[in-house]
């Protein structure tokens, strides 16, 4: 990939663009580049909490790692989550996509309410949903309950994870809708009416030409919304159920912060935060060629 | 920077030091309501009271272990306060971060202040002392778990009111009856590893693990996958089937379940009486925790929760002096006396609850008196000074993650007690491994 | 659509307005728990009728914050928000302007340096080196402090891209116009760059305000004093921690409160908002 087409770039300043870049170097260095170092070289060590001693433990902290079944088990859960949170978000905008790009009656309406989901931040979408669905507190918890249901997320892994899922995919909603929306309405109408006059229904027109004309869109949600569930759900999880019952809902990033700001383990935490590094990196790498493809079309 | 802006203050320092401004000492606390404004009673007291020193004190989390995570970084970057106040499963941490922190009984010594560590409640001296009887740390807000009960719910279900279940077996009988009387819930717990393993080793008078429960040296071992905790957890699993049991989750969630009344029994933190007294729509009383009368020794004593204040390490010896005069203060009788009486939270030390005694308060509060008549029941053994682990509020969170899944059925209590001692035992090895050179 | 369906636009309705239902029903709870009373809520006796409490709870939350816990006034977490949210995407938008202007327009030794060192960071949230950026901070000594707050957030690489993918679609020959009649690169940025960028900064605006109103992870960690807490983290604060209870109503409140800003913005800056995030997919 390459910075910009070369039809561009007519200034010839040598030093006037290194000034222009220099605040965004500075903070990118500072802010990303320094703690990513420090992070690599504190997974190597093993410290006491209060940084008295720290002894060189070479990849022990990976390996150990990679030994705990904990760390596997969150790894593994983390992807079945995001593939949860991805899948569920995706199939419910696109379905709403579908009907908003049908109706023309309250259009605006439902467009506006399906975006609210956006604004509002993770840990009150988790909390809010907490409240509905809380087995003592929550006006359907309680109905569930009433209705015989064995519903207690405090200690059903299962329970505690859909509820989860559920709020972290709900608060993606919006984003998802509105790119499928945008994407929907810019399916030329010939094409569709082309098809229509050919014999072919809904079904037949939506697997032939909207699909595919949709694919590019829908992979680059996927990329987005594995990466959202991935780091940006921290705030569901802690706000709701901490990564319990029994570790059930603990994710990477989760770990990351629990193993390093509550259990004091350093040198285990800052492992596992250049694991996450190196598996965001690749993302970006797919990602970015992806985004470079869109551009040139 | 930093120490170019230390240059800077420092200069400041000395050009107003003609005017010998106040010394300032930094206390941070989790104290929130009515704890809170106790907090800002006191700093204010102390600085009126005096004019070299002024205490400023700092709100930081309603949390324990975000507020000791937050001296710890704190610390790590060169500007810990001066005070702050840990929860009791922190301690073995703090008293292995030699040099991060300043012993109290050091320092009051050095600032020629006296300090004599038996006039607290023996049951506190001894878990905040070292093996000689030094004590580390300054008691401040100490609690121990007791046992709540919703008398409308219990005349429901034609059980006595006016009487407290005194062993698990009548518990048990009382949950189920409550639970057939139509009941939503019989019995919940907060709190499950302090009130149903920690404070439950100590009250049945058996180890929860080795070297004194941790007392002894930091080459200590869990030994609570015994037969007296695995029974005692199978027994609760069991009555979850039928309701009279109820897991709300691990700290102080389940409170919520008996002020709305849903369970009849609660055993939880003493500090939640006010909250009950304000906040609940029927009549309740409180009582001694249960035992199970087969287990020998038992009753024992119950042991304390809550906080105290540790002093941070590296400070100036002036400020170390300013510390000292307010815990000369804090220690105060009358300073004491309010703090019991307003807070919630035990007396600390043995005048103040004799004289509050004395004045009747215990007549006039009901309850009030339960949780001091628990932690003196006995004189303690070494299992029930308390429990002294490092990391142990990272493996109060693993032995939950074992005890949930034995909860909801993925495996055997027993299999779970044994999960937790091992997992917890690594634990160990690793604070061990870290703290071996201090 | 292409044939008139009455059958499937019936249909298309009720799953719009079953979204819809979904999608609002934990706001409108919410707003409703708002006002009951405290112990009314923990125990489970809200309706879908409001109960009589509201003005109190709104009152109390905005001027002294939740009862039992920290007397933090919602007024105050949530000047906090907006400054950090203000903060966070003028200062995104403005770094942003200036480094993808370099980027397109210029060719200098180190460019390509320059480009990946900053792309690299694309989406790399900072919920992955969260401790080691806390210790950077530490050592800056920035912790509790709006900077703290702020500066590191503005370190990221999605603004710059989509300015660079924007700058990449103006025709070439505005600036080789602006090179003839003698203007300099600063003047063609301000005077022509910037003016064909409102809508993009508009659209930018929206999703980074929003996005630094909702941080959460970060200021949990970087700010400890209550006087710096904003409304989502001193939402969470106010769900009792030890030995304490926990005031629904006014949580519940503050929850409202911290919700209607961001709400706000999206309803009234829609349009912008949709192209702006439609736009960054170019």
């Amino acid at each position: 990939m390459t910075p910009a087409s070369s039809a561009q770039a007519p200034f010839q300043n040598k030093l006037l663009p290194l000034l222009l870049l220099l605040p965004q170097l500075l903070i990118t260095v500072v802010f990303f580049y320094w703690p990513s170092v420090q992070a690599v070289q504190q997974s190597l060590y093993i410290e006491d909490p209060f940084g008295l001693n720290s002894e060189f433990a070479g990849l022990a902290n990976f390996t150990e790692l990679f030994r705990n079944s904990s760390y596997v088990d969150a790894f593994l859960r983390s992807l079945f989550f995001s593939a949860a949170v991805s899948g569920l978000s995706l199939g419910l905008s696109l379905l709403f996509a579908v009907c908003a790009d049908r109706v023309v009656r309250g259009a605006t309406g439902y467009k506006t309410l399906l975006l609210l989901p956006y604004a509002i931040a993770p840990a009150l979408a988790g909390v809010t949903w907490m409240f509905v669905v809380h087995p003592s507190i929550g006006i359907l918890g309680r109905a569930l309950v009433a209705m015989g249901v064995e519903w207690n997320y405090l200690l059903n892994g299962n329970q505690a994870m859909a509820l989860v899922i559920f709020a972290a995919a709900w608060k993606q909603i919006s984003y998802n809708f509105i790119f499928f929306l945008a994407g929907l309405q810019s399916i030329p109408h010939s094409l569709m009416e082309a098809a229509a006059i050919d014999g072919a229904g809904p079904g037949k027109r939506f697997r032939d030409i909207v699909f595919p004309l949709l694919s590019p869109t829908a992979f680059f949600l996927l990329v987005v919304n594995i990466v959202y569930a991935f780091f940006e759900t921290f705030g569901v999880i802690h706000a709701v159920t901490s990564g319990g019952p029994a570790k059930a809902t603990e994710i990477l990033v989760y770990k990351v912060y629990s193993d390093g700001v509550v259990g004091l383990d350093i040198g285990g935490s800052a492992a596992q935060s250049v694991i996450l590094m190196l598996i965001v990196i690749v993302l970006t790498v797919v990602q970015f060629r992806f985004v470079e493809r869109k551009v040139h079309y | 920077m930093r120490s170019f802006i230390a240059a800077l203050s420092l200069g400041c320092a000395v050009s107003v030091s003609a005017f010998a401004a106040p010394v300032e000492i930094q206390w941070w606390h989790a104290m929130t309501g009515a704890n809170n404004d106790r907090v800002n009673q006191l700093v204010d007291g102390f600085n009126a009271s005096q004019s070299d020193y002024k205490v400023v004190a700092t709100f930081k989390s309603n949390d324990y272990t975000e507020l000791m995570n937050q001296t710890i970084a704190a610390y790590r970057a060169g500007n810990a306060p001066h005070i702050t106040q840990v929860f009791e499963v922190g301690t073995a941490t703090m008293m292995a971060a030699k040099g991060a922190v300043k012993p109290v009984y050091e320092l009051m010594a050095e600032a020629g202040e006296k300090f004599d560590p038996n006039v607290y409640l023996p049951a506190i001296k001894a878990y905040y002392s070292t093996a000689q009887g030094k004590m580390l740390s300054m008691p401040f807000n100490s609690s121990t778990p007791i046992f709540y009960y919703n008398k409308d719910a219990f005349a429901k279900a034609g059980l006595d009111p006016e009487k407290a279940p005194k062993t698990w077996p009548e518990v048990i009988d009382a949950a189920k009856k409550v639970r057939a009387s139509g009941h939503a819930c019989g019995l919940t717990t907060a709190w499950v590893t302090w009130t149903q393993m920690e404070t439950f080793s100590a009250w049945h008078n058996i180890s929860f693990g080795t070297k004194a429960n941790g007392f002894g040296g930091f080459d200590t071992e869990f030994k609570f996958n015994n037969p007296t905790i695995v029974k005692h957890f199978e027994t609760l699993n069991e009555m979850q089937k039928d309701g009279s049991f109820k897991y709300g989750g691990r700290t102080t969630q389940p409170e919520g379940l008996f002020l709305s009344g849903e369970c009849a029994m609660i055993m939880t933190s003493s500090g939640f009486l006010g909250n009950a007294i304000k906040n609940a729509k029927f009549n309740f009383a409180t009582g001694m925790l249960p035992y199970y009368p087969d287990v020998a020794g038992a009753p024992q004593n119950s042991i304390i929760g809550g906080a105290t204040l540790w002093v941070m390490g590296g400070k100036k010896a002036q400020e170390y002096k300013g510390v000292a005069k307010f815990f000369t203060y804090l220690s105060q009788l009358d300073v004491q006396i309010v703090n019991h009486q307003q807070t919630g939270y035990l007396p600390v030390t043995i005048a103040a609850y004799q004289e509050t005694k004395r004045s009747g308060f215990y007549d006039r509060n009901p309850g009030r008196e339960t949780p001091i008549l628990q932690l003196q029941n006995k004189t303690p053994t070494e299992n029930s000074f308390g429990v002294r682990f490092g990391n142990l509020p990272k493996i109060r969170d693993l032995i939950m993650d074992e005890v949930e899944a034995a909860f909801a059925g993925k495996i055997s209590v027993k299999q779970a007690m044994d999960n937790a001692v091992a997992k917890g035992n690594e634990e160990l090895r690793r604070f061990e491994r870290t703290v071996a050179k201090n | 659509m292409v044939e008139n369906r009455p059958l499937a636009t019936f249909f298309a309705h009720l799953v719009l307005i079953l979204g819809a239902v979904i999608v609002t029903f934990p706001i409108l709870f919410t707003l409703l728990a708002s006002t009951y009373e405290g112990s009314d809520v923990a125990s489970g006796r809200v309706t879908l009728w409001p109960g009589t409490m509201g003005l109190e709870n709104y009152w109390l939350a905005l001027t002294s914050g939740a009862r039992y816990t920290a007397q933090n006034p919602a007024a105050h977490m949530l000047l906090n928000s907006a400054i950090m949210a203000v903060t966070i995407a003028v200062g995104k938008i403005f770094i942003s302007l200036l480094s993808a202007f370099a980027v397109v327009y210029f060719r200098f030794p180190g460019r390509m340096l320059c480009f990946w060192v900053i792309f690299l960071t694309l989406m790399l949230p900072v919920e992955v080196r969260i401790l080691p950026t806390y210790k950077v901070i530490s050592d800056l000594g920035m912790l509790d402090s709006y900077a703290g707050l702020t500066v590191p957030l503005i370190a990221s690489a999605t603004a710059t891209l989509l300015f660079r993918q924007f700058f990449m679609t103006v025709p070439p020959e505005l600036a080789e116009a602006a090179k003839i009649d003698g203007a300099g690169p600063l003047k063609f940025f301000w005077d022509i760059l910037m003016p064909l960028s409102v809508t993009n900064i508009a659209a930018l605006f929206v999703i980074l305000f929003i996005y630094g109103w909702n941080q959460y992870l970060w200021p949990l960690l970087i700010t400890t004093s209550g006087g710096m807490d904003t409304v989502v983290i001193g939402m969470k604060k106010m769900i009792g921690g030890d030995d304490t209870q926990t005031d629904w109503g006014v949580v519940m409140a503050t929850t409202i409160l911290a919700m209607l800003p961001p709400i706000v913005i999206i309803v009234v800056m829609q349009r912008w908002f949709v192209k702006g995030l439609v736009e960054q997919e170019k």
